[in-house]
């Protein structure tokens, strides 16, 4: 009993050592996530406090506006027709367990407007677009360049984030629309000459025509803006917050981090404005 | 021209400045020496707001930079040549030293090709205006980012190890460009170095930096004279 006893108290400091480390590398684990959620914040407020600033340099936005829009075309094109594809093969062998194949036409528009052209289309735009912001920002970061714009009295901010920020904010509702026109086409032409069932073109479109509603295109389209916006704020904040030593190995840590970060962010962006968006309309 | 009092520098538990007392007077070439790491780059973005002070003041012609409302203002008024250049990859020469005046006056594009081939020229770059930095050599990127320091006629031009990694016939040119621009355009200019020849060859006083105070300061003469052992190491080294 005496042994057991003192056993425990002499346990007890080292016992508790540890917990208090413990406790002390939650906290700051927390501790750190939480500030870098407040600067992220503050970085999108001043975003946002800047988009209606003068000057407007509507060279750069030009320019960033070829850069992720016409430059992603083709790829979104591609992935458009092909999500559709897949989609009415898939539809049509789970329709036909249930004697709905014809309901294919449904499933595919349906499908595409809702969720997959702007998931799969926000999705290409963080890899292709969200990655590219970071590595050529994180590079402008290490090599000083971000400090030069500073001491030229020009903002960062101003002058590289906004014209991302506002580019991605507007040309992702067009490559949606694009990808959603397309994903339609691939599941029509995938419907009518590839799947054994060859249904009816003209019915195809007309339950198209039927189930698609002004109010899921509007919805759609908020969401892959917002999407956008998300992508340009994640893919700006990587690469701003690079440390100056981070080097080549931090761009690439970064680039990583930014395209990883977005598709949680378009994720759980999807999750929340299905639900209030759907609830409104 | 510049004052600099009781500066304090954090990062972390480390605080790399301790209380810096420093005066830049107006005209004078001022050199900053000190061993790597001691804080002379971290003093320099201080000075152009790029980073913020945790105790201290600056004072730029009177005005604490810390309070001012339009910093960008003071920074109008700054021109700086950084360590690595920092020439903006995605554009061309002609349009990294024009940077501010396309940016913050009126100027016509035609203007700005003068202003810019003038500048060129002061630094001895003719007709390099649509060269891409990646195209250029280190000395030539130098001598650009010296040219797009000068771009906005600046009443100040800070130095940040101007001939770090440079061949010594290369550095003696940046050398004697610093010189050739200081009497020319009479301006103040502040080098931070730790190249003893680029240091008595542009300079016409100096502070030394040691445990995040100044230890030294005077004209070249006087720091000669001064009895502090590291201070007279580090220049006769």
């Amino acid at each position: 009993m005496g042994n057991d006893e003192e056993q425990s108290l002499s346990t007890q400091p080292h016992r508790r050592s540890v917990s208090v480390r413990v406790v002390g590398f939650v906290g700051g684990w927390i501790f750190k996530k939480l500030h870098g959620i407040g600067s992220a914040v503050t970085f999108v407020y001043s975003i946002l406090s800047l988009i209606f600033r003068r000057p407007f340099q509507f060279n750069l936005l030009v320019r960033q506006l070829l850069l992720v829009g016409v430059n992603s075309l083709p790829v979104v094109l591609v992935s458009g027709i092909f999500t559709g594809m897949v989609l009415a093969t898939q539809g049509y062998h789970q329709l036909k367990d249930l004697s709905a194949e014809g309901s294919v036409g449904r499933f595919v528009s349906v499908s595409v407007v809702k969720e997959l052209g702007p998931m799969v289309t926000a999705f290409i735009l963080a890899g292709r677009i969200g990655a590219s912001i970071t590595a050529e920002l994180g590079t402008m970061k290490v090599t000083e360049q971000i400090d030069a714009l500073e001491v030229m009295a020009t903002s960062p901010i101003k002058y590289l984030v906004v014209p991302r920020f506002v580019a991605c904010a507007i040309m992702l509702p067009l490559l949606t629309t694009f990808s959603i026109v397309f994903g339609i086409a691939g599941g029509y032409f995938t419907s009518v000459y590839i799947l054994p069932f060859k249904m009816n073109g003209r019915f195809f479109l007309e339950q198209a025509r039927t189930y698609i509603f002004i109010s899921s295109v509007v919805v759609s389209l908020i969401k892959s803006s917002t999407f956008g916006m998300a992508i340009a704020s994640v893919g700006c904040y990587k690469g701003f917050t690079i440390s100056s030593a981070g080097g080549a190995e931090g761009v690439g840590k970064a680039t990583t981090g930014s395209a990883v970060t977005s598709l949680i962010a378009i994720l759980i962006l999807d999750f929340v404005l299905n639900h209030v968006l759907y609830t409104i309309w | 021209m510049i004052h600099v009092e009781n500066l304090w520098k954090r990062f972390g538990d480390k605080a790399v400045l301790k209380g810096l007392n420093l005066h830049i007077p107006r005209g004078e070439t001022s050199i900053v020496i000190g061993r790597s790491g001691c804080g002379k780059s971290v003093l320099l973005k201080l000075v152009t707001g790029l980073m913020q002070p945790d105790g201290g003041e600056i004072r730029i012609d009177g005005e604490p930079i810390s309070n001012v409302k339009d910093l960008n203002r003071i920074r109008r008024k700054i021109g700086m040549l950084f360590q690595s250049a920092a020439l903006f990859d995605s554009m061309t020469v002609e349009e990294n030293v024009g940077f501010m005046l396309s940016q913050h006056t009126n100027l016509s594009k035609r203007e700005i090709e003068g202003i810019v081939a003038e500048k060129l020229h002061l630094v001895d770059l003719d007709g390099v205006q649509k060269l891409r930095p990646a195209e250029l050599s280190g000395g030539m990127r130098k001598r650009v980012g010296l040219a797009r320091a000068i771009a906005f006629n600046p009443e100040v031009i800070l130095y940040d190890e101007p001939t770090t990694g440079l061949d010594p016939i290369t550095g003696s040119e940046i050398n004697r460009l610093i010189r050739n621009l200081h009497a020319k355009l009479k301006v103040t200019s502040v080098v931070v170095t730790h190249d003893m020849d680029s240091a008595f060859s542009v300079g016409t006083r100096m502070a030394m930096i040691h445990a995040g105070q100044v230890i030294a300061s005077g004209s070249l003469d006087e720091i000669r004279m001064i009895d502090n052992a590291i201070l007279q190491q580090f220049i006769s080294e």
